[in-house]
């Protein structure tokens, strides 16, 4: 099976670790994994902040970067979300084909490859926030969760309030930064409330934010992307 | 109620204040959570919700491509059963309709049922100027109106009080507006309730005009429907010689069993209730029971102008549950007051800049005010795609451009071309990974991210060059790919003092 | 332009362009409830909304009536013109029914102690009582003012399972009265309280047979 990665822009700029962990989880399971290098941002923030106009030419861009594969996976539920939602009402018919072909990571792991147990090994105590886009947009449901549930060593508890917004919301961080920082405030309270030591997500967006308040709190807790998660295994461990 | 929302300030500013009122914060983190979770019971108990949402959506829709049909059907049927029918094209027409309708009884005071389209027209204020007493006999409007307050909720008005609150006003101010609370009032709700009972009673028994809204009007049938829980709206309706329903012209549905979708939606979304206590329909007049003479205002007031943009007509399907507002972590935090408008919350986000226009600075930053996440969505009993008409309405401002919004757009322009330019963009990458130990993980001076969260640390190259490094084509093929403890440059994502 | 004229050539102007909006779909269900549960459901979700549900046949209605009355120490009970003289047969001496009287006033009515009535229709799903102005049930006002309301209900022809079901069994052109339980307010911290402005005590009687 060989699938196109789209790493998403945040990835490749500043969560390289995701997206080298998706390659060898990936690898691991049999997938051969081609990067194309034309690909860069979905236009996701330009379109939710209102420039609609701007994004076309980065959906062009996007569906030409992946034509031809069977599936595109990305480590991103909000830029699948993207994708799926909205580039068929952006970018026409050819979008509208790279939407039904693309894959946010635990969708592809579960649905295309048809695992849950990725054979990896983790000994953390982990607490899942499931992002909105991934939860309500995608519709995830039980994906994540039931890949944590296999990673040997993983105890994973359950986050109060889980299905609440962290607050980042792209350019709302910004705009209505004092709103999203208490959103996120109150996301780490419930949180560290677990006793875990990793928060675990599917977004590095939103774990940026989170993981933004944790290390200014000095919060006993990091943020971590599932890939990286499922990544590790005992002879090669993550971290 | 004297209090206005002109001259609100834009809401990240107003927000701000709020999120510093800890009393504020923890009123409405309690009624919201508790009514959140009560609603997903409700709505749970119904396994056709689904099929019900999609009616009542399809009703709406159908009603609104058809508004000019089974508005002058509407007409039409309430004229036949007695009552008589008033347009208004915006609110100081609707106000000075019912001043007029008032003054004619020769009457100088009113009772009123909350409704939320005579708050939308400040309707008592107008009422005041023309020396006429508007009293609000919902308990929350109540406590709202001898607070001297705004409503901060379209269901609970003054969600953002606690019991003790609502006590304090309820000693300091009754005695002003008619029979006084005991001077022993305690803060348990059921006495507080009482308060309320002996306060209004007398008003209900001697008020002669009743003024309404209506959460349906039934075009086939001239059926006005309101839906309500404590009785207040019953005695509003049925003891005054004179009723006056002031009515937005979306509330139309076509026929009488089209109420069999919205009866099941509406309780259980707004107060989380299979049924609501109290719910009256009267078509026009009827002798011997009731109010003898019947006006209904259908009023327009910035609907049409919402009706004839294609994304953002869908806020017409509104039934005002106020279930987005109870599921808003925005809302929940922000309180109701931050966004200036009588419709607060995510509905509130997208009704509001469309029915006033995106010329105030508070106007043009409610679209903003959500972090897209969906929640309302999912809670609507109508369907209304809240984060797609907010994203909608921020391309309306964005287009218009004026403040802040030029300088986003160069920037957005700026940044797209670099998308556009996967070369450029990963020279930039390059750039500033290899100036990473200069970036700050704090900006002094408060910059509207670092004011409370860290910035990540940026990693050693971006993944792009890992690629290249360990898979690119050259590579391709090499068993060991000497990657193996290679993890990129892991970069601090809020590492805390985990180990 | 008169208003009229003008708000309906806006509404015009501003759909003329949109897409076709058929009519609904109605997929939903007519009922969620079993025949044979219907009146268990009742009876379940009017005590719920806390109203007080008593279950009896014709021949004890009288003397439950009575006794309700009693417990209560009513002194004055109304009973609109079509209620069956049966129901209120079993009176004790200290208790006296009252006419309606049409030029009553609201202050007049406010003195009664309690209110007898039938009812048009009951929904068992959502625990709700229809009231419809019919003889037996008299105009809105006697079910609103007194504090204590005692509805009967015909248990044979009078309950549905679900609000599709009862629609089409009510006439729109009387003045309707839906009531699920005595009136309550959420509007102090979202709780739910029982008792404001309608009648704070109701009681059902399901009368079988």
């Amino acid at each position: 099976m060989r699938a196109a990665l789209f790493v998403t822009c945040v990835n490749d700029a500043v969560y390289p670790s995701t997206g080298i962990a998706t390659v060898r989880l990936l690898e691991r399971l049999g997938v051969e994994v081609d990067f194309p290098e034309a690909q860069s941002c979905c236009g996701q923030p330009q379109f939710n902040t209102g420039y609609r106009r701007e994004t076309e030419p980065l959906v062009r861009r996007t569906t030409q970067a992946f034509e031809g594969y069977e599936y595109v996976v990305t480590p991103s539920g909000s830029c699948a979300a993207m994708v799926r939602r909205h580039y068929p009402e952006i970018g026409g018919a050819d979008a509208a084909a790279l939407a039904s072909r693309t894959y946010e990571l635990t969708e592809f792991l579960v649905d295309v490859v048809g695992v849950t147990d990725v054979g990896a090994y983790f000994p953390h105590v982990v607490t899942y926030h499931p992002s909105c886009h991934g939860l309500r947009m995608l519709g995830l449901g039980e994906r994540p969760r039931k890949l944590l549930e296999a990673v040997r060593g993983l105890e994973l508890r359950e986050l109060p309030g889980a299905e609440e917004c962290c607050g980042f919301g792209g350019t709302f961080a910004v705009k209505n930064s004092d709103v999203s920082a208490a959103m996120g405030q109150d996301k780490v309270r419930s949180a560290v409330s677990t006793g875990a030591d990793v928060l675990c997500g599917a977004d590095n967006s939103c774990l940026m934010h989170i993981g933004g308040i944790l290390s200014r709190e000095d919060a006993p807790m990091r943020a971590l992307h599932l890939a990286e998660i499922l990544a590790s295994t005992e002879e090669e461990p993550w971290s | 109620m004297s209090g206005t929302y002109l001259g609100m300030p834009a809401f990240p500013v107003a927000a701000k204040a709020a999120l510093g009122n800890e009393t504020l914060r923890g009123n409405l983190r309690h009624a919201t959570h508790t009514i959140r979770d009560k609603r997903a019971k409700a709505v749970a108990e119904l396994d056709d919700w689904a099929l019900l949402r999609e009616a009542g959506k399809q009703i709406k829709d159908h009603t609104l491509r058809h508004l000019d049909r089974y508005l002058v059907q509407l007409e039409e049927s309430v004229t036949a059963a007695g009552g008589v029918v008033h347009w208004a094209g915006d609110a100081a027409e609707a106000n000075r309709i019912v001043a007029e309708l008032v003054k004619a009884t020769g009457e100088t005071e009113v009772v009123k049922v909350k409704s939320m389209a005579t708050q939308e027209i400040g309707l008592n204020e107008a009422l005041e100027a023309e020396g006429i007493s508007a009293y609000e006999t919902d308990l929350a409007e109540l406590i709202v109106q001898l607070g001297d307050d705004l409503p901060s909720h379209i269901l609970v008005p003054a969600i953002h009080r606690n019991r003790g609150e609502i006590r304090d006003i309820f000693r300091d101010r009754m005695g002003a507006w008619g029979r006084a609370a005991p001077e022993d009032l305690s803060d348990v709700p059921a006495d507080l309730a009482e308060a309320a009972r002996l306060h209004l009673r007398e008003k209900f028994l001697r008020a002669k005009v009743g003024i309404s809204g209506a959460n349906f009007m039934v075009a086939e049938t001239g059926t006005l429907v309101v839906v309500e829980s404590e009785g207040n709206g019953r005695m509003c309706l049925t003891l005054p010689e004179t009723l006056i329903s002031v009515v937005g012209i979306e509330k139309i549905v076509p026929s009488w069993q089209d109420l069999e979708v919205f009866l099941q939606t509406l309780p259980r979304s707004s107060t989380a209730e299979r049924m609501n206590p109290y719910t009256s329909m009267w078509t026009g007049t009827t002798d011997g029971d009731g109010p003898s003479a019947f006006h209904l205002v259908l009023v327009d007031n910035g609907r049409t102008d919402t009706l004839a943009d294609e994304v953002g007509r869908q806020a017409l399907r509104c039934i005002r549950c106020s279930a987005c507002l109870n599921v808003c972590p925005v809302y929940e935090r922000a309180g109701g007051h931050a966004y200036g408008s009588v419709y607060p919350g995510p509905i509130g986000a997208i009704l509001s800049p469309q029915l006033r226009g995106i010329g105030s600075e508070v106007d043009a930053s409610l679209p903003y005010a959500s972090s897209l996440c969906g929640a309302c969505y999912e809670v609507c009993p109508v369907a209304i795609d809240i984060p797609e008409v907010l994203v909608h309405l921020r391309e309306r401002i964005a287009d218009r451009g004026g403040k802040g919004h030029r300088l986003e757009k160069a920037a957005i322009k700026a940044s797209g071309w670099v998308f556009d330019h996967p070369k450029v963009l990963a020279a930039g990458e390059r750039a500033a990974s290899l100036t990473r130990k200069l970036h700050p993980s704090r900006v002094p001076g408060g910059a509207a991210w670092t004011d409370s969260r860290d910035l990540p640390e940026l990693p050693a190259a971006p993944f792009r060059d890992w690629w290249k490094k360990n898979r690119g084509e050259k590579n391709r093929g090499e068993e060991n790919r000497g990657e193996k403890n290679d993890q990129g440059g892991k970069n601090n994502r809020g590492e805390g003092t985990a180990t | 332009m008169s208003a009229r004229e003008e708000i309906l050539a806006r509404v015009r102007a501003a759909v003329a362009d949109a897409p076709d909006a058929p009519p609904a779909t109605r997929d939903y269900r007519t009922t969620h409830t079993a025949p044979e549960r219907i009146v268990e459901l009742l009876a379940e979700n009017l005590a719920d909304y806390r109203a007080l549900v008593h279950r009896t046949d014709e021949k004890g209605l009288p003397g439950l009536i009575a006794s309700l009355l009693a417990d209560r120490g009513s002194a004055t009970v109304l009973a609109p013109p079509g209620v069956p003289p049966a129901w209120l047969a079993a009176l004790g001496p200290g208790i006296t029914r009252i006419e309606d009287n049409p030029d009553s006033t609201a202050r007049e009515l406010d003195l009664v102690d309690s209110v007898v009535t039938g009812c048009a229709l009951a929904v068992a799903e959502t625990g709700t009582l229809v009231l419809d102005g019919s003889p037996d049930q008299g105009r809105r006002r006697v079910t609103l003012v007194p504090d204590h309301h005692i509805c009967v209900v015909r248990v044979a022809d009078q309950v549905v399972g679900s609000v599709p079901q009862a629609m089409p069994r009510l006439d729109p052109t009387r003045p309707l009265t839906w009531i699920s339980g005595p009136s309550a307010t959420s509007d102090i911290e979202l709780d739910r309280v029982e008792g404001v402005h309608g009648p704070r005590t109701l009681e059902v009687v399901l009368v079988e047979g």
